[in-house]
């Protein structure tokens, strides 16, 4: 093996490669049977160069098990990570995080009482005088003397509470509902059948009323009360959950691994509980964000409607809205502050659900 | 005594107001411990079928099923739901062809192994993870106690089907029945996976049926191959008969359609024509005949039975067919679209049979065969070699030996 010895060692090297054994320059190893043979410059170069390709092997290994261990992740973490790169979504949050803190602080750092009429020989609506924001009362006054900025900023926490509260019963009983019927369609038999058939003709008749004229009739039968809205536009919520849910895991049901854990005899209970209903929950909490604006919208507008709150001295910006109608022609900003609230901040619930909806579809996760 | 035995098993889709649809019409087979028994055909042909009814994972609304499947004792067609699903699992296990959709998304692998070991084995908390962790290592998952925190689309394709494998060996299965597990797999990891299971098979002495597609994992795999044709068993043979001398012109068929490397350069393919047709019964004769280069006229009447091929060089060599390939040695020759020229057909029939030496049928039944190969045009190819199909005939039963001139 005339191997020529030159500075550039690499050329000679490529060639009589497939001709040594002890080549493989990635082990490390420098080759044992190469070495009496070879003269030692040669040899030097060769070995600091194997390792040094070595260590950079060696790296990349770390580099890829490191990253392959930190995203140990499973749907959930996965759609967050995806979250916090949607420009929607961090939009959709931010407003949400502020009107959460306006809902929790908003009483202690509003200037003003909501409920005291502070004001109440500026204000003269008979005549049409209204007192517009200025620099005591940033918002002005309504049309009893009231300061509008402090209203909103109390208001704001009812306003949340009647949208969560309804929310979360709508979600409860709906996915209660909806988890029943769709277990026992998807292994029930065919008694599971008869009892989805039941139960979704139920939510089918539900469904087909008008939702507002569904909350105003709940409303109107249990009385004027803030507890009424939220029960009332809770129960407009159910059937959309339910028959949300039940579809998911209609879906679900069909899915491979459900068949593969019914092949291994795993029982149907457990089926449900740890197979069919994590996989059919992300739609369903989708659906509970976007449904958080509507619940806003529709206890605002119960209240406008004068099913809410009874006592109308205490804030909330449905009835602030309803209250300001009267005087819609005189002093528009009273109507539209509150108006603004809420569309913003069923804005930014429909932001984070919009993006929820796109982290958690299966179709675009890479 | 083998372990499962299936006797004229079949399965029929009822729907209202539609034709029923006959999946499995009559299939039967045995399965023995520690054997590994192939059922082989092409989509469409009732393998997935018959091994969701043998689990008893059909649904139980229009679907009927006939027959009996013989486990240990316990006919697994009639068992009622609650028995069969302590059986599943334990006894019977599954391993199907999608690993990855086979696994739950949003569950830690570890979770879905250990919920096996709560369910038949009673084990819970650090003893389930521990065994757990004992399983994958077993089926070669290396790292096991990292891969058990892990979500199944972290694991690689070849590692998530031996996830796969590992739950359905869980609890020792006696039988485990495996619906093309290398199909969604790259060949590599499918050798893998079946020396895996082979191993399996060696150390447990568990059965396995193997339901595929791919001639080459029966070949690797199989102790005995069933091929099944429109719910049918065709073909039925220990592995090494079939691969040298396939007697159903379908078995002979579909080794014909693999490319070979031996192969002569630039010779096509001898695909099977046409497609396969549910809507062809066997009561009408045989299923395979549209599709056949050999049918003759008695191809026609009545159903085939599957019997003992006569001059087969061992026992248990079972084929339908009326006129069943004889000579191995055609496999490579165009099957295709032979001229019809009945006078040289004819002549060419009786000359060099005698002179072929091996395996020709140089039997009594020369002359009436080559009388019904002038009837039924399109067999009995220009090229000698493969002549001596057409003249075979008399099914199994009548031909007396016929090795025996050589």
């Amino acid at each position: 093996m005339g191997s020529p010895v030159s500075n550039t060692p690499n050329h000679p090297d490529d060639r009589d490669a497939p001709e040594t054994p002890g080549t493989p320059e990635l082990s490390g190893t420098p080759a044992v049977p190469h070495q009496a043979e070879a003269p030692a410059p040669v040899e030097g170069e060769r070995t600091r160069r194997a390792s040094r390709k070595v260590d950079r092997i060696d790296r990349l290994a770390e580099l890829t098990a490191r990253r392959e261990t930190t995203t140990g992740a499973g749907l959930w973490v996965e759609a967050f990570r995806r979250l916090r790169t949607s420009k929607m979504a961090i939009i959709g949050a931010c407003i949400i995080a502020v009107f959460v803190v306006l809902a929790i602080i908003g009483p202690w750092i509003a200037p003003y009482s909501p409920t005291a009429q502070s004001w109440r020989g500026e204000v003269f609506p008979n005549r049409g005088l209204f007192v517009g924001p200025r620099g005591e009362n940033w918002l002005g006054l309504d049309h009893l003397g009231r300061d509008v900025f402090s209203r909103m900023l109390v208001g704001a926490r009812q306003t949340l509470m009647v949208g969560v509260v309804a929310t979360l019963i709508g979600f409860t009983v709906g996915a209660l509902i909806g988890g029943v019927s769709g277990a026992a369609l998807v292994l029930g038999g065919r008694a599971g059948q008869r009892i989805d058939a039941v139960i979704m003709r139920f939510i089918d008749m539900m469904l087909a009323l008008p939702s507002l004229l569904l909350a105003v009739s709940i409303a109107a039968v249990m009385g004027q009360s803030l507890t009424t809205v939220m029960i009332a536009v809770g129960v407009v919520q159910i059937p959309i959950f339910a028959r949300l849910l039940r579809g998911a895991m209609l879906a679900q049901g069909g899915s491979d691994y459900v068949l593969a854990a019914r092949a291994l005899g795993v029982r149907r209970r457990r089926i449900v509980m740890a197979h069919v209903v994590p996989n059919s929950l992300s739609p369903v909490i989708v659906q509970a964000t976007l449904a958080l604006a509507t619940a806003i919208i529709e206890a605002a507008a119960l209240s406008f409607l004068g099913l809410g709150n009874p006592d109308a001295a205490q804030p909330e910006w449905g009835v602030m809205l309803a209250q300001a109608q009267r005087f819609f022609d005189q002093a528009p900003m009273l109507a539209v502050y509150p108006a603004v609230g809420i569309i913003i901040t069923a804005l930014g619930f429909t932001l984070l659900g919009e993006a929820m909806r796109e982290a958690l579809d299966p179709k675009l996760r890479s | 005594m083998a372990l499962l035995t299936v006797d004229e098993l079949s399965v029929t889709f009822t729907a209202r107001g539609r034709r029923d649809v006959t999946a499995v019409s009559g299939v039967s087979f045995d399965v023995a411990q520690g054997e590994v028994v192939g059922l082989v055909g092409e989509s469409g042909c009732g393998k997935s079928v018959t091994s969701l009814a043998l689990m008893g994972l059909l649904p139980r609304k229009g679907v009927r099923l006939g027959g009996v499947a013989d486990f240990d004792g316990t006919d697994l067609l009639t068992l009622s739901p609650s028995r069969m699903r302590d059986l599943r699992g334990r006894q019977l296990a599954m391993i199907f062809q999608d690993p990855l959709s086979s696994l739950n998304p949003v569950v830690p692998i570890g979770v879905q192994v250990t919920e096996i070991l709560a369910r038949h084995r009673g084990m819970k908390g650090e003893r389930a993870r521990k065994e757990a962790a004992s399983l994958l290592d077993r089926v070669g998952i290396p790292d096991p106690d990292r891969r058990l925190r892990e979500y199944p689309h972290q694991l690689s394709g070849g590692m998530r089907q031996r996830a796969l494998i590992a739950m359905a060996v869980a609890c020792a299965p006696r039988l485990l029945i495996a619906d093309e597990p290398t199909t969604a797999l790259d060949v590599t990891i499918q050798a893998q996976i079946l020396e895996l299971l082979r191993e399996l098979v060696d150390q447990e002495g568990t059965a396995l049926l193997m339901i595929t597609h791919d001639l080459g994992v029966v070949a690797g795999l199989c102790d005995r191959v069933n091929v099944l044709y429109a719910g049918k068993v065709v073909e039925a043979a220990e592995r090494r008969p079939l691969f040298s001398d396939p007697a159903h012109p379908y078995a002979h068929g579909l080794l014909g359609s693999i490319p070979r490397l031996d192969a002569p350069r630039g010779q096509p393919l001898h695909p099977i024509r046409g497609s396969i047709n549910d809507t062809i019964a066997w009561a009408d004769g045989c299923a395979f005949a549209p599709r056949c280069d050999h049918y003759t006229l008695e191809c026609l009447e009545g159903t085939p039975a599957l019997g003992e091929l006569a001059g087969a060089a061992g026992p248990g060599h079972l084929v339908r067919c009326v006129n069943p390939v004889r000579d191995s040695s055609d496999l490579h020759t165009p099957l295709l679209e032979a001229p019809v020229m009945d006078a040289s057909a004819e002549g060419d029939d009786e000359a060099p049979s005698p002179g072929t030496s091996a395996a020709t049928s140089a039997d009594t039944s020369v002359d009436t065969s080559s009388d019904t190969s002038s009837d039924t045009a399109p067999d009995a190819g220009a090229e000698p070699a493969a002549e001596p199909v057409a003249d075979t005939d008399g099914a199994s039963g009548g031909a007396p030996g016929k090795d025996t001139p050589a």
